[in-house]
């Protein structure tokens, strides 16, 4: 296992048991969003407060979005975001075991080779 | 981070927002011109826009017993800068404001600020500084993203504290009530996000070494670990 790898899994395994952590930690705990808590502050600071503008979605469907279809809506945010960096990773792991593979090969397997795959056009200058 | 629709006077929404504009122009050609000049730092800037998309997707338990989300800015300041990093945070703070009720148009101005210049501007100072006084890249990487996640909800507090000055100790007093809704939470979250930064860096330095040297992240030929 290389030095990187190794790096990787133990940062992984950290970031997973402080994300865990509290779940397990804190039982009973609501776990409510920071975000709701900033505006909460702001109503007991000012005794009170309406916001003076309504989000367009809550506008157009005429009053809060459902929580089922807002953790929908936050999957679709995560959905891009994953597809895109797996769409692009993916292509980087490919290219660069193609371009290994093709750097130590003799030239007609290079020529062989080159039709199965478009690592060529993309390797690396 | 997200100052929710509507909970910003319109004055404050309004300088918020003429604050911003200089950044995002000056994003938006920095991003021109960085595509101009090697069209491989696209593909780059796609993933550290969608980085943002993730990281700032996700609501995480934190020990305060509140949940939270990070802010995936610190990766694109680290490798392009921070100038290019406000076009991929507004575009974020808009989806979510627009199509997740979460954040708000009015409050968009606050909320690019704090998320989109002042976080990565201070993580991309971190990292500079680290690299000039030689601390370990990948610490540095890790220093840099978690303190700039953690100073963007510093700068929320900051703006609702002006916004809404306490009745008996005015701004400070506000900004100490607010920084204790925010700074408690998120700190184990902006270790994470420094966690995750140094991982997928980590990633690019093993497979995107071309597009890496193409935004000068790495040395041409050199060995940069």
């Amino acid at each position: 296992m290389s030095r990187n790898t190794k790096t990787v899994l133990v940062l992984s395994v950290i970031a997973l048991v402080i994300v865990s952590f509290p779940l397990f930690a804190l039982k009973g705990a609501t776990f409510s969003g920071s975000d709701d808590a900033g505006s909460e502050t702001v109503e007991e600071i000012e005794g009170g407060y309406t916001p003076w503008f309504t989000p367009v979605l809550e506008q157009l469907i005429g009053g809060e979005i459902p929580e089922e279809v807002e953790s929908l809506l936050f999957c679709v945010q995560t959905g891009i975001g994953v597809g895109i960096i797996a769409f692009f990773f993916g292509r980087f792991v490919e290219r660069s075991k193609w371009t290994k593979r093709l750097a130590g090969k003799p030239e007609d397997h290079v020529v062989d080779s080159s039709d199965t795959h478009d690592a060529t056009d993309e390797a690396p200058r | 981070m997200h100052i929710m629709e509507g909970y910003l006077p319109a004055g404050y929404c309004v300088a918020w927002g003429a604050i911003c504009l200089p950044f995002l122009v000056a994003g938006y050609f920095s991003i021109k011109r960085m595509s101009k000049r090697n069209r491989k730092t696209i593909v780059l800037l796609a993933m550290a826009g969608a980085f943002i998309f993730v990281i700032s997707s996700l609501k995480i338990p934190s020990v305060t017993g509140s949940c939270s989300h990070m802010t995936g800015t610190g990766l694109g300041a680290i490798l392009f800068g921070p100038l290019p990093v406000s076009i991929l945070g507004v575009i974020v703070l808009l989806f979510q404001a627009i199509l997740l009720a979460h954040g708000g148009l009015t409050t968009l101005g606050a909320n690019t600020f704090s998320m989109a210049i002042a976080g990565p501007f201070v993580s991309y100072g971190i990292y500079i500084l680290c690299k000039r006084i030689h601390v370990n890249k990948r610490v540095g990487i890790f220093l840099a993203a978690s303190i700039g996640d953690l100073f963007t909800y510093c700068v929320t507090a900051f703006q609702l504290a002006l916004a809404y000055p306490s009745a008996d100790g005015g701004v400070m007093a506000s900004m100490i009530k607010f920084l204790a809704v925010y700074a408690p939470t998120q700190v184990p979250l902006a270790i994470v996000e420094g966690l995750l930064t140094v991982i997928i860096i980590i990633g690019l330095e093993s497979f995107a070494r071309p597009e890496l040297e193409g935004v000068g992240f790495m040395k041409e030929g050199g060995d940069d670990e």
